[in-house]
């Protein structure tokens, strides 16, 4: 086989394979749009995180604004405590409440920020302090069944009299 | 009469296991050799380039058919399983992770050690059995530079390319499947596979196991087509090895491998 003829065939096998890895990165893996641009970091406690993972999405409105950096135990107060990488783009008042909060019943779950209406907008290393923790299936069914006890105990005694 | 018997067994699997050490010891020394005198296939880079067409550009088209013919296998099996739960949506997440982390790497290599490591064995061991090994000698001229370091390097340079292909042909293979045959939407396929696949812990983790399936299963048949007896029974015999110890090879150090990489806890 003739020389150029066959570097001709390698340069093209190796430009698909690098198309390959390319099309691996920007479709699937969607490398573009988290990976080099500015953030800052916040924390937050939660009581309670249920089934939040780290790079788990941080969505405000909806909207992916940022990544779950990291999730450490907070030995102190028996707390998580949950480091978020907020896109510099977005910018947050002080008085932001942090919720973790499920997409669809049994989708994945993540940090959802609501907007205050403070002035002060928040900085690198800041803590968010109104938090709401994750709704634990369990606890929420031993509600409704104390709930519906209690409902069950009342109505006879009414109609006795 | 019994220990007498029973002693030779046992010197019999002894033999086997300082045999088998030996073999370890001077295929290891044998890769240190290569690496060092790779200055030859590095810098006449032809002879490595005529090395990445055979191993890689003439295994093309088994890779890309299988990886095709995977993934739309993977989407039909997924959506079967998912739509029980109500997720097909996921079916974009399942295949792409499916592929990525393990599929892509791990076929592409099974593939490749078949098509690429077998013939690379039988080469070898056929120059070794017709002479040319030691006519290269008596030129003066270093076998393991000029014949082994160029086809080491091809396979080493072909494989991650090769498995990318696999990955990125299945994908689309499950798209195929998936959205244009069974009806899952098109922007819930692939929006969910971006929100889920992640570049360094899927895709980059995909190319370290390709990467190191490659050196595996050229060591493997350079070696072996190296070591082969010079005899027509000998070639077959070392090329049939290369493609069952470098199967084994792929399945063992993707175990390791997963262990290593996937295992960390905390992303999922």
């Amino acid at each position: 086989m003739n020389r150029s003829i066959l570097d001709l065939w390698v340069g093209l096998f190796v430009a698909a394979g690098f198309g390959g890895l390319l099309f691996l990165a920007l479709k699937v893996g969607n490398l573009a749009t988290f990976s080099t641009d500015a953030t800052y970091q916040v924390n937050a406690k939660f009581s309670n995180i249920g089934g939040l993972k780290e790079r788990g999405p941080v969505k405000s409105a909806g909207v992916v604004v940022g990544r779950v950096a990291g999730i450490r135990f907070d030995g102190e107060t028996y707390e998580a405590m949950v480091t978020m990488n907020l896109d510099a783009k977005f910018q947050f008042p002080r008085d932001t409440t942090a919720k973790i909060l499920t997409s669809g019943i049994l989708g994945e779950q993540y940090v959802g920020l609501e907007a205050g209406g403070d002035g002060v907008m928040l900085k690198n290393g800041d803590r968010l302090r109104l938090t709401q923790s994750a709704v634990v299936l369990e606890n929420l069914i031993s509600q409704f069944l104390f709930s519906k006890a209690a409902e069950g105990k009342d109505p006879p005694k009414e109609p006795a009299k | 009469m019994l220990i007498g018997a029973l002693r030779a067994r046992l010197e019999r699997l002894g033999g086997t296991v300082t045999s088998a050490v030996w073999r370890l010891g001077f295929a290891s020394r044998f890769l240190f050799y290569l690496v060092v005198h790779s200055g030859t296939a590095l810098r006449r880079f032809r002879l490595t380039i005529a090395q990445i067409y055979f191993a890689g550009v003439l295994s093309l088209v088994i890779i890309l058919v299988s990886g095709l013919f995977v993934g739309m296998v993977l989407a039909l099996q997924g959506y079967e399983t998912l739509q029980r739960f109500g997720a097909s949506e996921s079916l974009g997440v399942l295949v792409a992770l499916s592929l990525v982390r393990e599929l892509g790497p791990v076929v592409a290599g099974l593939l490749f050690a078949s098509r690429a490591g077998s013939a690379i064995t039988a080469e070898i061991g056929l120059m070794k059995a017709t002479e040319q090994i030691s006519a290269m000698e008596m030129m003066a001229v270093d076998p393991i530079a000029r014949v082994v370091a160029p086809r080491f390097w091809g396979g080493v340079l072909s494989m991650p390319l090769l498995a990318g292909l696999f990955s990125a042909m299945g994908i689309f293979g499950g798209y195929l499947v998936g959205v244009q045959l069974i009806g899952v939407d098109a922007g819930a396929f692939w929006s969910q596979m971006q929100a889920a696949v992640d570049w360094n812990n899927d895709i980059l983790n995909g190319v370290i196991k390709s990467v190191v399936f490659g050196v595996a299963v050229t060591w493997i048949a350079v070696f072996e087509g190296y070591d082969a007896p010079p005899t027509a029974e000998g070639v077959s015999r070392a090329t049939t090895r290369t493609v069952v110890t470098s199967s084994l090879a792929i399945l063992a150090l993707d175990f390791v491998l997963t262990a290593l990489m996937f295992t960390g806890g905390n992303h999922q």
